[in-house]
């Protein structure tokens, strides 16, 4: 079935249950007749990993996954490269379902991800070696590899170091060389499943700051975590809870509910917190994205 | 546990010199070359020689000399361990007689050239790794292979079996040191004791790294699945190998050199 044009990824109802929780299919099959909470995977005190899913990213759109622990956020993300296929429901990657095989390398060269510990995801010795690993295996002529890794390399700051081994990078370094293997392989969406999970405040800034100019360039990006403070510059919010879309909205929509945070398993940062307070408490004119200029302006005013 | 951040073995280091410049095709074939060599080696005065050729070798590649020697760290247990067997297992002329003990002239001799041929087979062949990136290790030996695939033999997946061991190696032994400093931090003693309660100590160490090397494995395997990886097939390369006039010549050059050590040490020397 073919989508809006405008439309990357579309997942349609979809209930995924890992294989050894449950015997396999969902009882009700790919026809999707079944609720989830009929099928076997519930009847046998299994939960499923995601229960009823649907979700459309767009084109050019920055969208923030949200979830705590075990809300099935990166097995979201893996449906979107068909890494996993749905039990239940569809998932189509620009048109294309990710249940055809033959569907597959045309899927994941449309899609790359980026996972949360960098170390397990590098292949190469040598930081242009590990870029170039993608696009070697999209089979591109060997010019046009040496310039997308020049490319990806210059996007993630890494140019300088492209002759180094990847044993000498610093964490922040190493998640950098990630997304710029992933960005090598010139896809228009790129995946990220916590990637700021492992790194330092700084390797964290760094890593941002690059997601930050390719969001600006127009790539579409899904980016994964449990730290609000790092959604503030995306354009959506949906938050996972328990396998199922507990909320989905802009980012200001989003800190508009956040009684519902603790509710949904996320901790609200100190600015967050602040911001709710001054915005319950005062008639401040406080602005919609807690941002740390937009609050240091707003209190500036107050002082 | 500081020797865990001084091993080389199996590491790339990066450098603008000659011996970096070959085909990794003729450099495989080069060590294997020099390993025949250094197995026909018979007199002391050879070894030397094989010695003063190591030391060539590693100006040569403009890696400091003592990083080289360091990649024989980690078999130097092995090379005693022979050595000793040979010392005290060999049948000969008595030397030394220590109650049943009998040290004979054939066992030592015979425990020196088997340690100095262990010896220098490793820090020959280290001497690829450390001059090869892994990926073009592993393109040359996929390509040595080629011929075989026809015969069903995985030439891509040993290849890249083989990439990734050596990609591995660093992380892997900062994992052991990691997990062997947190075991002494709970009271792990692992120097001290006979040699089976040593061994004993290094259990804690050695499930929880298996576990990792599992949990490694697998999330390697879908981040390549994700980066498009299917094997060998359609698979191009960012530096395709190319046989040069200059390979030619330093397999030619090698090829010379064995030979005449291997006519030296037959003919004249012995």
């Amino acid at each position: 079935m073919k989508t809006d044009s405008k439309t990357v990824c579309e997942l349609r109802d979809v209930t995924y249950v890992y294989p050894g929780e449950a015997s396999g299919r969902v009882p009700g099959g790919a026809s999707g007749q079944e609720p989830p909470e009929a099928s076997g995977a519930v009847s046998t005190g299994r939960r499923p990993a995601l229960s009823g899913v649907t979700l459309r990213v767009q084109e050019g759109e920055w969208l923030a996954l949200l979830g705590s622990n075990g809300s099935g956020k990166s097995t979201l993300a893996k449906h979107l490269n068909a890494l996993l296929t749905p039990t239940q429901g569809d998932c189509t990657v620009f048109g294309l379902s990710t249940k055809d095989l033959n569907n597959v390398f045309a899927i994941r060269s449309a899609v790359s991800m980026v996972f949360q510990n960098p170390e397990n995801q590098i292949v190469g010795t040598v930081v242009e070696e590990d870029a170039a690993f993608g696009p070697e295996n999209q089979g591109l002529p060997t010019e046009e590899i040496v310039l997308r890794v020049e490319n990806a390399l210059r996007a993630a700051g890494l140019l300088a170091k492209r002759k180094k081994p990847t044993y000498t990078l610093s964490g922040g370094e190493k998640q950098r060389l990630a997304v710029a293997g992933a960005l090598a392989m010139d896809t228009p969406c790129l995946v990220l499943d916590e990637p700021t999970a492992m790194l330092d405040p700084q390797g964290r800034r760094e890593l941002l700051d690059v997601l930050r100019s390719l969001h600006e360039g127009g790539k579409t990006i899904v980016s994964i975590t449990h730290r609000l403070e790092e959604i503030l510059r995306c354009d959506r919010a949906v938050v996972l809870v328990e396998g199922r879309i507990a909320w989905e909205g802009s980012i200001p929509g989003l800190f508009a509910h956040s009684d519902s945070f603790r509710k949904w398993g996320l901790d609200a940062p100190p600015l967050v917190s602040l911001w709710k307070e001054l915005r319950a408490e005062t008639d401040l004119p406080l602005p919609e994205i807690p941002t740390l200029t937009a609050m240091t302006d707003s209190l500036c005013r107050l002082l | 546990m500081k020797f865990l951040n001084h091993l080389t073995f199996g590491q790339y280091v990066p450098a603008d010199s000659l011996v970096h410049r070959l085909d990794p095709r003729c450099k495989i074939l080069a060590v294997l070359v020099v390993l025949t060599g250094i197995f026909l080696a018979r007199h002391i005065l050879v070894f030397a020689a094989w010695g003063g050729l190591l030391f060539s070798l590693a100006v040569l590649s403009h890696l400091p000399f003592r990083l080289v020697l360091r990649s024989a760290k980690p078999v130097l247990i092995l090379v005693f361990f022979t050595a000793f067997i040979h010392v005290f297992f060999t049948d000969g002329t008595p030397l030394l007689e220590i109650g049943f003990i009998t040290i004979t002239r054939e066992g030592v001799s015979g425990a020196v050239y088997m340690g100095l041929r262990l010896l220098f087979l490793v820090l020959f062949a280290s001497f690829l790794t450390l001059t090869t990136k892994p990926m073009e290790l592993s393109d040359g030996l996929e390509r040595l292979f080629s011929p075989f695939v026809r015969f069903g033999f995985p030439a891509h997946e040993l290849a890249m079996m083989m990439t990734i061991a050596l990609r591995f190696i660093p992380t892997l032994l900062d994992e052991t040191d990691r997990i062997m400093k947190a075991q002494l931090a709970r009271g792990a003693a692992f120097d001290r004791g006979n040699l089976w309660k040593r061994l004993k100590a290094f259990l804690p160490v050695l499930i929880p790294l298996f576990v990792i090397v599992f949990q490694r494995a697998e999330d390697l395997a879908t981040a390549m699945e994700a980066r498009c990886y299917r094997g060998g097939e359609g698979r191009t390369r960012m530096h395709p190998l190319v046989w040069r006039t200059g390979d030619t010549l330093g397999a030619l050059c090698v090829l010379a050199i064995v030979a005449g050590l291997i006519v030296g040490d037959r003919s004249f020397l012995s």
